[in-house]
């Protein structure tokens, strides 16, 4: 066995500054264990007083080798992981496997089931959206706002718990379409909630918008600079809040964005407070969306009649050979999948979600690489922290709306 | 495919040796791992392909040549198209030129891809692990690497699995 060595600052002498060396600057060390760092963020901190010198993400505390165990799964096996990644946009991590899936072995998805998929994903995203607005406006010290949201998250994850069975990790959306049909009280509850929504963010934004303790956190507060945003390569909210106007479901529709009608709220100063107006804006277009796609719905099947990769309903299986043989050959070896590598890209709350999903021609996966958005946006910390407060460090981490399992998957 | 993809894909092929590896539709180049900052160069500032989405490699152990094939996800903003770069890599302790002089933030990526993979990235500020501890012993997503417990040795691997397998030492 190797001998087990401490980390010496020599190892980290490159990171941080002179003066550190010398004993002028403080190294604080921040987390994992830190409420403001949304789980387990660890920042190792060069201070001059209270301000940021230097600042250094630890990252890997929630590593749990989710790429790894998928090459050990079948193709739909691995699915149920992908909830776990991202646990705020459980919804959306299914959609980009799935899509990622459909298009290396080339699956229809049926209409009704594509509208679903869009219904429940906005649905998601502004659920996510929620968490972040809440948690940001905790760490600004703004406790009622965090009650507010979780109650309206509850009312999203309800919807889901009604079409699942779980709140969060569902695994509703499966490769061909979705694991069933939603019940009948779901139109009336999506309905329900896109009444009542839109005054509930209007609430939010009387407590935030122009509340001048907030403006005073937060504007000005982690410039982030167009070009810097695109050399770092940032996607998301972030990089719209910096000027580009760039979302994947505008730019390169999938699951049929392209037949509904909503905007790209985009921002130009690049600091933390056009981040929340970009975000609270992204909810009211979610709504839209959920709103145009459910007063469309089609009637129909939720799930491909490719039975080569999906299995048959189990009324046939008691009827028809074709049927069980199917049934057998699916759940005891699953599908092949060609040999050759895609990558398929959806719009997470948090910005570009891709999967790049290699197979050879065996029923498992025999790469599965999940570019997640948090994991680049959270190398901008060092950079837009610079020079600012710790206290401001904490806004600067609720903006960035990273989520730990999403960065160390 | 796009009229830009088909004169940079020309263009790379006759510059830098590279190989069309198309699939489904998308876009791949296979790029000789000695070119591969030039070729990213040449991309970011000729072609406009301004971002570094990604950054992975592939394991095709117990094949030696290549070993892996380290991809990169590029997309242009300005034409809004992607492609994927491939290198080649042989051997059990490769190593490549970093892209982070060209992309900031191949500096995660390449941190990821060396402490899942052990490849090594030349001229990297920083290549430490990133996901596992820094005192972790091998890289978890190479084939070679057991998922959690230990390999069944048979008399026809016997001596295949005796030679990566962990004995106490004194």
């Amino acid at each position: 066995m190797l001998e087990k060595t401490e980390i010496t600052l020599d190892e980290l002498k490159h990171l941080i500054s002179d003066r550190a060396i010398e004993g002028e600057t403080v190294l604080l060390n921040m987390g994992p264990q830190h409420p403001s760092t949304h789980g387990v963020l660890r920042l190792l901190l060069e201070l001059d007083g209270e301000i940021v010198v230097n600042c250094i993400p630890d990252v890997g505390f929630l590593h749990t080798g989710i790429e790894k165990n998928m090459e050990a799964k079948t193709y739909e096996q691995a699915a149920v992981m992908t909830d776990r990644l991202d646990y705020l946009n459980t919804i959306g991590n299914n959609l980009a496997y799935c899509l990622a899936i459909e298009k290396l072995v080339d699956l229809d998805v049926p209409p009704r089931a594509q509208a679903i998929r869009l219904i429940l994903v906005e649905l998601q995203r502004i659920a996510s959206h929620l968490v972040w607005l809440g948690t940001h406006a905790l760490d600004l010290a703004a406790m009622s706002l965090f009650l507010y949201c979780f109650r309206e998250r509850e009312l999203i994850l309800d919807i889901l718990e009604m079409c699942g069975g779980q709140r969060m990790m569902t695994t509703y959306i499966r490769p061909g379409g979705l694991w069933r049909d939603v019940p009948v009280e779901f139109e009336a509850a999506v309905r329900q909630f896109l009444s009542i929504f839109p005054k509930r963010i209007d609430e939010y934004g009387a407590l935030l918008t122009k509340n001048p303790l907030f403006l005073e956190r937060t504007v000005g507060i982690g410039v982030l600079s167009r070009e810097d945003a695109i050399r770092w390569g940032v996607t998301g909210p972030i990089l719209r809040a910096s000027g580009v106007s760039h979302d994947l479901r505008k730019v390169q529709p999938y699951s049929g964005y392209e037949l509904y009608d909503f905007d790209i709220p985009v921002e130009t100063a690049g600091d933390t407070y056009v981040r929340y107006l970009v975000r609270m804006e992204e909810m009211r277009q979610s709504l839209r969306i959920v709103q145009q796609a459910l007063d469309k719905l089609p009637y129909g099947p939720v799930r491909s009649n490719n039975r080569k990769f999906v299995p048959p309903p189990r009324s046939e299986v008691g009827t028809s050979m074709e049927a069980l043989i199917h049934h057998f050959k699916l759940w005891t070896e699953g599908f092949p999948a060609p040999k050759g590598g895609v990558y398929v890209a959806v719009e997470s709350p948090r910005g570009e979600l891709g999967v790049y999903l290699e197979g050879n021609g065996g029923p498992k996966p025999y790469r599965v690489y999940w570019r997640t958005p948090s994991f680049d946006n959270l190398q901008i910390l060092p950079l837009i922290s610079k020079g600012h407060l710790v206290a401001d460090l904490v806004a600067l981490i609720g903006t960035v709306d990273i989520v730990l399992g999403d960065v160390d998957r | 495919m796009s009229e830009h993809i088909q004169a940079l894909s020309e263009a790379l092929k006759k510059r830098f040796d590279a190989q069309e590896m198309d699939f489904q539709g998308q876009a791949s180049l296979l790029i000789p791992s000695e070119h591969i900052q030039a070729a990213c160069q040449s991309l970011r500032d000729e072609f406009g392909f301004d971002m570094l989405r990604g950054q992975t490699a592939v394991d095709y152990w117990p094949q030696q040549e290549p070993r892996f094939h380290l991809i990169y996800l590029l997309y242009s903003l300005q034409h809004n198209l992607r492609l994927s770069l491939r290198a080649a890599l042989n051997g059990n302790s490769p190593s490549i030129p970093s892209v982070e002089n060209i992309y900031p933030n191949a500096n995660w990526h390449e941190r990821e891809v060396f402490d899942m993979f052990g490849i090594r990235f030349e001229g990297h500020t920083d290549l430490r692990r990133i996901l596992m501890p820094y005192d972790w012993v091998g890289h978890p997503l190479r084939k070679d690497y057991p998922l959690g417990y230990e390999e069944v040795q048979f008399t026809f691997n016997y001596d295949e699995i005796d030679v990566r397998k962990p004995y106490a030492k004194e």
